[in-house]
């Protein structure tokens, strides 16, 4: 078939961030296949609570403080990690150096906190359906902790390299700041579910 | 929009300036004003799949990808094709004494897996693979890695679930795999766990080709093709990824709760301890009734394109097609109770499920008026694919209108369980999507191929296809009326379903011996059928603007849109973008409804590390059947492999 | 494919007599669904033939020659549009219709048990259906297995529910299906109206021997089925030969008494059917074989060979041991 040329493209940029940029988008495709996940177990548990009149079971009341705790944690990391999404879009190497070795640090620390919220649930896994689908719930928001922590300290290493300086990195960093958003997005709901529905009844 | 209107000044200012610490930019030749041949030697070099075993397990081209989708899921055809053989031969007559209950209840549950997990879903998503990205017009699909590594977990899957039926381990509680029969107390041994194992690979592979085409579709697009210039078939893959983003989670969660209950004590569906089994089924029909859609709207995008093929013009009503796409797609969501009427849900309740199945039968009825209405306007074009159109328009109404018929509550207390079920859900997966499928092989095979497949066996292939087709499937609707049940491995001579089965069971061989001449007819056309040329069927989208089979960069230069059907409005020359680069990846991301060009992007490099995530995913799930520490042992190759996967090895494609 | 309608008309016409048979309905809930899928049927025939019609219609036409495929006939476009519209109407109406047809049918069929004076619960196991007739005065509960006899021309309530996995309660002739879900109970009412025996079938999988989980319903007039309660409600008879006593010792000293009951003997087991009246039911393992001394023995020496997975295991009786057995059971009319 023949062709005739119609366009020039040869001035467009080679990067974009934000929605301009496909991983922008797959970002969002995974936050909304996984966010489903986290709708559906959540509709599991309030099917259950809804099913037994005597929910939750006879079990003790979780201790919400870790709980809290962790919930606080993360509210307070929103700060800095839009901080960094600034420093990422204006490409500035330094603060987002910064910037990903606190947003590590502000990863970890809810971890060790939640370590501590399993116990603090009052009740095991395989004691009743109330206590497992507790435990199901805080262990798939742990699940998504840990990846997304992981995920920020290679992406923390990869900047300190000299592959770091490049508009593509900054683009990966304004995803990881999107990320966290959601990892802290999806919590409060959980958190809601897990420690202030069984006080409802 | 006119083409010029492209590369007017305003567009292409790039919105964020780069400005900070930015390494300068690198830059290397640009196609502009490059002859033919050094441009083809150019990208050949840049996009090929290296030769050699590492190369070819390193490839991403999404058309190796999609190849290797197509013949591992044509494979489970055969395979799910023979269980349903050895089941029909058990059934042909009452009590016959071939298979007993544990190996039939396998080869059952087997066939509904297969075909199901192993063969539909897969099969739809590779065509999609392969042709979204030729038909939007761009050298490769987003996130090319992520889909190498989708194939290996979904044959990883298919290989572990094949592996344990050959040691007589294979799941034996239907495709649903309900509890309790599926749980702790009830499904001892390892069956259980490797239905809900396989149900992970599939699932894994299956969310990630579907972003991987939502990301390609909405951001790949070739210059001018505003939403209202999409084909048909790419719209269709984009609603039924959508869907896949929105229904395979469900799966997930419940195959998760299945192996936590089985494997770690929990009593997420235990009554005893305040668990449900019922929970079970909405959440898995939460996906299963999506799923069923997940394996039909592609087919429909498949009739779009040969319907407008040899009707010689566009489709009647495209946008109706592409709303009503789009209502099926949400409204799949709404239905998932009508798989449950008999479970003695209040009545009220199960009734608004009626209104709502109900409901869905509207755009489904849009879309067979409007294709109706295409071919209305004389006799068209009659070759294989159309034939086999009108084998789905026959066949897929029967199938919907039973669909309607059970999607009555008291009307499905009779027949829900039957083989009447059974029949319907043939018709509309053999009838709407298989049926499609076929055609589109004799449609697209030569693209992939470059060989035209026998117009002559075609035709006796569809006729033998749709003979036994019905004779197999259609007796099965009285047979249940009659009583019959489902899932039985024998059944009573006084009962008097004997001959009818028999009559099923020697139209089923029939349609097995049409498969087996469509076997050859493929093979016999790839290596000996005559050259088919860039565009034999002189159809009107991108996929026939390039050669067949298409270079390793799909198009020398993108080409600029201008109209939904390309290649009818441009006959004298395709307008097509110049200024990209040839010694990387480079592909063009436009923006989201215009598709206004806005991005020269790279697009990833061959790796073999998706193999090397895959193997260390798939081992995870697999030993997990055995312990919950899989997981935590996993942890440690798999975050490996994903970060040699995503380190950057200072190829061009990585930097910038 | 014409051989195919022709010949499931022909079979369809023989098929109608089936004791098993959604068409061949026996109580007043079986005909108002048989009706109700005869008329879905009907209209659904009718539509389909309108689509075939619609796509038959243009290969009698003579073949478009135009040479660009991208002009069209605004004229021919606009009429297409009124079709389409016109279809799309008639199926919304049409939907609608079905759509409040199968309320009210529902409403109906609803109505059927509401003065049901018989109370019946079966409760689902792997693989044979427990029966037990529900009364006031615990004396006169009778629990029996696989056979459920009822009065004919008047509701009976059914209440269903499993202890193991689910099972599905479905007697075509009489009425449709419902689940039988551990944890759940569930109500189906039924009434035959006339005299007769109506064969049922577990209609969700529940394992190996889900295709061997049938039922008989056995619809007899008032005085006939209170007549047959009062039997069952007495113990069991007392073995009349020597053989038949040797027989009863057996059963009671083997492993058959953990499993089974046999009321006024020792037996009280409950995690297999009563057999308290064993030989009074038309079949044995619910379904499997029909009642006979020979199918007796053969179920007790071989119940694997018979119906492979079933959860009563084979218990090692010599020739004269399995005799004794068969000879008391068959008295235990
Ligand atoms: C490709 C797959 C596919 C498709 C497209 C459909 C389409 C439909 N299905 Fe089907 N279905 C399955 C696959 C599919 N199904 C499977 C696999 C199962 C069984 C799972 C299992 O149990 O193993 C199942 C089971 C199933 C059930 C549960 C039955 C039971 O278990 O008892 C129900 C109940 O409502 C149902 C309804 C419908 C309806 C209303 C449609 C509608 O979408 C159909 C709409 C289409 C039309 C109606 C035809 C075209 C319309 C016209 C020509 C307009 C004129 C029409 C009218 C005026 C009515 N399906
Ligand atoms: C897309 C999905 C799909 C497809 C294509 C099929 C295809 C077929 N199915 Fe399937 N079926 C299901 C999905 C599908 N089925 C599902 C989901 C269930 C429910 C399972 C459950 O209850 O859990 C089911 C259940 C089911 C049953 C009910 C079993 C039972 O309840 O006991 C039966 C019975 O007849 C049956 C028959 C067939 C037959 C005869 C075919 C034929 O069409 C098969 C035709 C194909 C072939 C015969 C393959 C051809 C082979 C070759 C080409 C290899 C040879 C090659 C060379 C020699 C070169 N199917
Ligand atoms: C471990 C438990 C167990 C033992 C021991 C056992 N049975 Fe059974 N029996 C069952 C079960 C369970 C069934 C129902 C099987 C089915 O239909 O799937 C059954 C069914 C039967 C039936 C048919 C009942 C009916 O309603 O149709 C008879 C008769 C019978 N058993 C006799 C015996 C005799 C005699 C013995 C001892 C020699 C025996 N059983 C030992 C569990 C047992
Ligand atoms: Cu009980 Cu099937
Ligand atoms: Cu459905």
């Amino acid at each position: 078939m023949k062709q005739r040329p119609a366009a020039d493209l040869s001035a467009l940029p080679t990067y974009g961030i934000g929605p301009r940029s496909p991983t922008w988008w797959g970002t969002l495709g995974f936050m909304a296949l996984e966010g489903t996940g986290f709708a559906l177990a959540a509709g599991a548990y309030l099917y259950l609570a809804l099913s037994w009149p005597q929910w939750p079971l006879g079990a003790p009341r979780p201790n919400h403080w870790p709980g809290t705790i962790v919930t606080l944690l993360l509210i307070v990391s929103l700060v800095p990690n839009h901080m960094l999404n600034r420093y990422a879009e204006q490409c500035a190497i330094m603060p987002v150096r910064i910037g990903l070795v606190v947003m590590s640090l502000l990863g970890i620390a809810p971890l060790v906190v939640r370590w501590f919220e399993f116990p603090a649930l009052n009740i095991y896994w395989d004691t009743n359906a109330y206590g497992s689908m507790l435990w199901v719930l805080l262990g798939l928001h742990t699940t998504h902790l840990i990846t997304d922590v992981g995920d920020t300290i290679v992406l923390t290493v990869l900047m300190f390299t000299r592959h770091g300086n490049s508009g593509r990195r900054f683009g990966d960093v304004g995803d990881n700041v999107f990320y966290w958003d959601f990892v802290v997005a999806s919590w409060i709901p959980i958190y809601l579910l897990i420690y202030w529905t069984p006080r409802l009844g | 929009m006119s083409s010029s209107d492209l590369t007017s000044e305003r567009d292409l200012v790039p919105q964020a300036t780069p400005k900070g610490d930015l390494a300068p930019e690198r830059d290397g030749p640009r196609d502009t004003g490059l002859d033919d041949a050094t441009l083809h030697r150019w990208l050949e070099r840049t996009w090929r799949t290296k030769p050699g075993i590492i190369g070819a397990l390193s490839s991403v081209d999404h058309k190796v990808v999609a190849r290797r989708y197509l013949v591992t899921a044509f494979v489970f055809l055969c395979l799910g094709g023979l269980n349903a053989v050895a089941m029909r031969i058990q059934l042909s007559g009452p009590q016959r004494g071939l298979i007993g209950p544990d190996l039939y209840n396998q080869l059952f549950t087997m066939h509904g897996v297969t075909m199901m997990f192993l063969f539909a879903v897969p099969i739809v998503q590779a065509t999609g693979i392969y042709l979204v990205p030729l038909m939007v017009g761009t050298r490769n699909i987003a996130f090319p890695r992520l889909n190498a590594f989708s194939y290996w977990i979904y044959v990883s899957g298919g290989i572990f679930a094949w592996a344990s039926f050959a040691l007589s381990m294979a799941p034996d509680v239907g495709w649903f795999a309900y509890v309790p029969l599926s749980g702790p107390e009830f499904g001892p041994g390892k069956r259980a766990d490797v239905w809900a194992q396989m149900i992970t690979y599939t699932e894994v592979s299956s969310l990630a080709v579907a972003v991987a085409t939502i990301v390609t579709v909405f951001k790949q697009r070739a210059p001018g093709m505003s939403l209202d210039k999409i084909p048909l078939y790419v719209w269709a893959m984009l609603v039924t990824s959508f869907v896949v983003v929105f229904a395979m989670p469900a799966v997930m969660i419940t195959s998760t709760f299945l192996i936590l209950d089985r494997l770690v004590g929990t009593h997420i569906f235990n009554p005893a301890e305040g668990g449900d089994a019922l929970l079970f089924q909405h959440l898995f029909w939460f996906f299963g009734h999506p799923e069923v859609y997940i394996i039909f709207l592609p087919a429909t995008g498949m009739v779009s394109s040969i319907i407008s093929a040899f009707a010689r013009r566009p489709v009647f009503g495209h946008l109706g097609l592409v709303l009503s796409l789009i209502a099926v797609g949400f409204l799949s969501f709404g239905l998932w109770v009508h798989h449950m009427f008999a479970t003695g849900l209040p009545k009220l309740g199960a009734s608004f499920f009626t209104a709502s199945s109900m409901l869905i039968a509207i755009p489904n009825g849009l879309q067979i008026f409007c294709w109706l209405a295409t071919l209305s306007d004389g006799r068209p074009v009659i070759r294989t694919p159309l034939l086999f159109v009108f084998g789905f328009v026959f066949t897929f109404v029967i199938g919907g209108l039973t669909g309607v018929m059970v999607a009555s509550v008291p009307l499905d207390l009779q027949v829900h369980d039957t083989y009447f079920v059974v029949a319907h859900f043939h018709y509309v997966l053999i009838g709407g999507s298989v049926f499609p499928l076929l055609g589109a092989a004799y449609f697209w095979l030569p693209k992939l191929t470059g060989r035209m497949m026998s117009e002559r066996l075609g035709r006796w292939h569809f006729w033998m296809a749709f003979i036994g087709f019905n004779a197999a499937f259609f007796p099965m609707h009285l047979v249940g009326l009659w009583g019959m049940p489902r899932r039985v491995y024998t059944y009573p001579a006084e009962l008097g379903w004997g001959n009818i089965n028999l009559f099923i069971t020697a139209g089923a061989a029939v349609f097995f011996l049409s498969f087996v001449l469509f076997t050859f007819n493929m093979l016999h056309g790839a290596l000996r059928g005559a050259p088919a040329g860039n565009n034999p069927w002189d159809a009107g989208t991108l996929e026939w603007a390039t050669t067949s089979p298409p270079p390793s960069y799909n198009f020398a230069r993108i080409p600029v849109v201008t109209h939904a059907e390309p290649l009818w409005a441009e006959r004298e020359a395709l307008p097509v973008a110049t200024g990209l680069r040839v010694d990387a990846r480079e592909l063009v991301i436009s923006t989201v409804a215009e598709a206004r060009p806005d991005i020269r992007e790279k697009s990833a490099t061959p790796s073999i590390w998706p193999l090397f995530a895959a193997i260390a995913v798939g081992a995870t799930f697999l030993y997990s059947i055995f312990t919950p520490w899989a997981v935590v042992w996993g942890a440690l190759p798999i975050a490996i492999t994903l970060i040699g996967w995503f380190w950057p090895k200072g190829d061009p494609e990585d930097e910038e | 494919m014409f051989a195919a309608f022709g010949t499931t008309c022909v079979l369809l016409l023989q098929g109608c007599s089936g004791w098993q048979s959604a068409l061949d309905p026996k109580g007043p809930a079986a005909s108002e669904l048989a009706w109700l899928i005869w008329f879905f049927t009907g209209l659904c025939a009718l539509i389909w033939l309108l689509v075939m019609i619609a796509l038959a219609a243009p290969l009698a036409m003579r073949s478009r020659t135009r040479s660009d495929p991208l002009v069209l006939d605004p004229g021919a476009e606009h009429r297409k549009a009124r079709a389409v519209w016109a279809a799309l109407g008639a199926t919304t109406v049409i939907l609608v219709g079905l759509t409040l047809l199968s309320f009210f049918a529902n409403r109906t069929l609803a109505a059927i048990g509401s003065d049901a004076e018989l109370t019946i619960r079966v409760t689902g196991h792997q693989w044979w259906w427990e029966v037990r007739y529900e009364n006031a005065q615990p004396s006169r509960i009778l629990t029996t297995a696989n056979e459920i006899h009822i009065p004919s021309g008047e509701p009976v309530r059914i209440i269903v529910t499993s202890t193991d996995v689910i099972h599905s309660f479905w007697v075509p002739s009489l009425a449709g299906k419902l689940d039988l879900i551990p944890g759940h109970e569930n109500v189906l009412d039924l009434m035959a109206d006339k005299p007769g025996v109506y064969r049922g079938q577990c209609a969700e999988f529940c394992g190996q021997q889900h295709a061997n989980m049938s039922t008989l319903i056995i619809a007899e007039p008032r005085p006939v089925f209170d007549a047959w309660l009062n039997d069952q409600l007495r113990s069991a008879a007392a073995p009349v030969s020597a053989e038949a006593s040797a027989g009863a010792e057996l059963f009671l000293n083997r492993a058959c008494v953990m499993c089974h009951k046999i009321g006024g003997t020792v037996a009280g087991g409950t995690v297999a059917p009563d057999l308290t009246h064993i030989a009074s039911r038309q079949t044995l393992a619910a379904g499997t074989l029909t009642m006979s001394r020979g199918n007796l023995a053969a179920w007790i020496a071989d119940p694997q060979g018979i119906k492979p997975g079933a959860h009563m295991p084979v218990v090692d009786l010599n020739g004269d041991e399995l005799n004794a057995i068969v000879a008391y059971l068959e008295g235990l009319k």
